[in-house]
């Protein structure tokens, strides 16, 4: 059934790259399948089907009163490709990236068997699941950890930093005060407010923290999506000017110090998921996103990388700026002891190629690395750079689909099947 | 495959030894491009430029025999070029004969040969290449024709057929590529400084190898269909190509 140009497993395709698209080839659609979670409140874990989206997930058990142990910037992926890209949140520094919190999963191989895998169930294949972007096979269901909560609200300290260093600092020095952290820095200032940023941290709200209407319902969860991006928009609307405006008023918005201000789940971990279909206002050209991932001691590096995107002119109206803990055993899961940052950038510019190829090596060179649930510029070779146990990853990948049956664009680009 | 930019990680090169077709390849040439094959009758021929390819970095860099004459072996020829280095990402036909006028009016079998280069030639290995890029289900076709394309002049009526008919065929096969994923770019050069044309006196608007490469890069960036090198002479052409005849053949052009 599956040709020469096999097949890949795809979510809600909500990667920025092609990790979910199959030229020429299958692609098996799990969204949207599946029926109802089954959670387990003693053991505190929660399985579901893989086409399950974590909005549908949360939706499923915040009023029960849990939550998902990892939450990405949107709600709108799914469980299985967010374990394959081994997913990370503002939590990551405290208690690592999804595949920390998996007890099992169910991977439909290329033989056509299913096999049950967890850390110690297969440990070597779970673990080239974890982050494996697909390629060992289909992930068909799992059971994560789940993390309880007294209230669906959250209780946030917000404090302005005047550049880099300041949040860096802030954060190296505070951070593990938090279960959440991450701060948004704003790329357009420059000179001495090169890399001024807002820094927001909290947990979710105790239930003392709570009065009045939100006491009673303290496990309300109903996140609505305010305004959708029309299906039009022009190249260049999103240009230095309207970013610059943008970014002054975020800066401006946010208090200098604000401590425990209450939100909801929704305005503190999933802004985007606000406007539907926002990658749109980067007009017909789109837009590419660039993550990296560098170790401690190479905030040089970091603070190379905002200043050549700053100074391009390309610059992001969404830069975010995280530290990560440390890494789990999975050999192509991205996250690692250090920082990472996040930045769009709008695509169609001719030389933004190159420019980025040239970041790369600064990068790789610094012992850093991308995120392949992101990428959709690097080359065969700064994967192996960045990812050293590459061949490791391969050989156990190969070991259970000899004939390259997983495949997809991404995999073809980075020579990876 | 290509990147998001869609900086091309394979270019073939069918026609390894033309001015256009090098001067092509080394606008196309990105960082993430690591594969380039160049397919010529003698590979030696195209040794030189093969490297001045690895000195841009490209990791490998294959000359390759290749005869445009050779219409039943194309299929074969871009089947293993695949099977060998991965789906194909550009592939530029860019192979051709000029031919001397009046040595066709000499010798009317003597342009036989031309024909079969340029028109039997470009559409065996074009629908060979068409084949491949819908399997793949991406890839750029890139076909070099000429403003003959819009209408034939006298000075060069057997060449300038050979890239009306080749001209046709490509917008049609372009055309059948839609939705496929795969798609195709035609290209119509005015007169060209470059080898071919050497000692031959320019026609208007005359412009370098390096012009239509340019010219090539933006169209394969914009998604065009069709893109004209000087881009002025399109305007200019279709105009021309309504002009009446006895106007247009007292024309020195």
């Amino acid at each position: 059934m599956v040709g020469r140009r096999g097949a890949i497993a795809r979510g809600l395709a909500r990667s920025y790259g092609a990790p979910a698209q199959n030229a020429g080839g299958m692609v098996i659609g799990l969204a949207g399948q599946g029926g109802t979670p089954r959670l387990d409140p003693v053991a505190q874990t929660v399985t579901a089907h893989a086409g399950v989206s974590l909005d549908e997930l949360m939706k499923f058990l915040v009023p029960q009163g849990f939550f998902v142990p990892v939450t990405p910037g949107t709600r709108q992926v799914t469980l299985g490709g967010a374990i394959a890209a081994d997913i990370h949140g503002k939590n990551h520094h405290l208690e690592g990236s999804l595949g920390n919190h998996v007890v099992r999963l169910r991977l439909f191989l290329a033989d056509g068997s299913t096999m049950e895998l967890g850390p110690d169930q297969h440990p070597q294949l779970f673990w080239a699941t974890v982050g494996g972007m697909g390629l060992t096979g289909v992930i068909l269901d799992a059971t994560i950890r789940v993390l309880p909560i007294e209230t669906s609200r959250m209780l946030i300290d917000t404090e302005r930093a005047t550049d880099l260093d300041d949040v860096c600092a802030r954060m190296a020095e505070g951070d593990h005060r938090y279960r959440y952290s991450v701060a948004w820095v704003d790329l357009v200032a420059k000179g001495k407010h090169l890399g001024r940023s807002v820094l927001t941290r909290g947990d979710h709200a105790p239930l003392s923290s709570l009065s009045g209407r939100a006491a009673a319902t303290p496990l309300a969860f109903n996140p609505q999506t305010r305004l959708a991006a029309p299906s039009f928009v022009p190249n260049g609307l999103l240009n230095p000017l309207s970013i610059r405006i943008f970014n002054e008023f975020w800066y401006r918005k946010a208090p200098k110090h604000r401590a425990d201000q209450v939100c909801s789940i929704g305005s503190f971990f999933h802004p985007l998921d606000m406007i539907r279909s926002w990658g749109r206002l980067y007009g017909p050209q789109g837009f590419v996103q660039y993550q990296i991932a560098l170790p401690f001691g190479e905030e040089r590096v970091l603070r190379t990388c905002v200043e050549r995107l700053a100074n391009s002119g390309d610059s992001s109206f969404l830069v975010v700026l995280k530290r990560f803990g440390e890494g789990n055993p999975g050999p192509m899961s991205f996250p690692m002891l250090g920082w990472t940052i996040t930045l769009d950038v709008a695509a169609g510019k001719p030389g933004l190629s190159q420019m980025l190829q040239s970041l790369d090596h600064l990068v790789l060179d610094a012992g850093g690395r991308h995120y392949l649930a992101k990428d959709a510029h690097m080359t065969a070779g700064a994967l192996r750079r960045g990812y050293p146990r590459f061949e490791e990853w391969k050989a156990i990948r190969d070991k259970v689909d000899p004939t390259g049956m997983w495949q997809s664009d991404l995999a073809r680009r980075l020579d990876m099947v | 495959m290509q990147n998001a930019f869609g900086d091309p990680q394979t270019i073939v090169l069918l026609g390894g030894t033309s001015d256009i077709g090098q001067a092509t390849v080394r606008r196309l040439i990105r960082p993430s491009t690591a594969r380039v094959v160049l397919a010529s009758r003698q590979p030696a021929d195209s040794e030189t430029f093969a490297a001045e390819v690895r000195r841009f970095g490209v990791a490998t860099v294959e000359c390759v025999a290749f005869d445009a004459c050779s219409h039943a072996t194309h299929t074969a020829f871009i089947t293993d070029l695949a099977e060998r280095h991965g789906d194909l990402d550009v592939v530029l036909l860019a192979f051709g004969v000029l031919g001397n006028p009046d040595d066709f009016i000499a010798d009317p079998a003597s342009a036989a040969p031309v024909l079969d280069v340029n028109y039997v030639g470009g559409v065996t290995v074009g629908l060979a290449v068409a084949n491949q890029l819908r399997s793949q289900g991406h890839g750029r076709m890139v076909i070099f024709s000429s403003v003959a394309g819009e209408r034939v002049r006298k000075a060069n009526y057997v060449y300038g057929s050979t890239k009306a008919g080749l001209d046709g065929f490509a917008q049609g096969l372009g055309d059948s590529l839609q939705g496929s994923g795969a798609s195709l770019l035609v290209v119509r050069p005015g007169f060209v400084h470059s080898k071919m044309t050497t000692g031959m006196k320019p026609s208007a608007f005359a412009s370098t190898a390096d012009d239509v490469a340019a010219a090539v890069e933006r169209g394969l960036r914009t998604k065009a269909h069709t893109v004209w090198s000087p881009p002025l002479i399109r305007f200019i052409f279709s105009a021309l190509r309504h002009l009446p005849r006895p106007i247009w053949r007292s024309l020195k052009i």
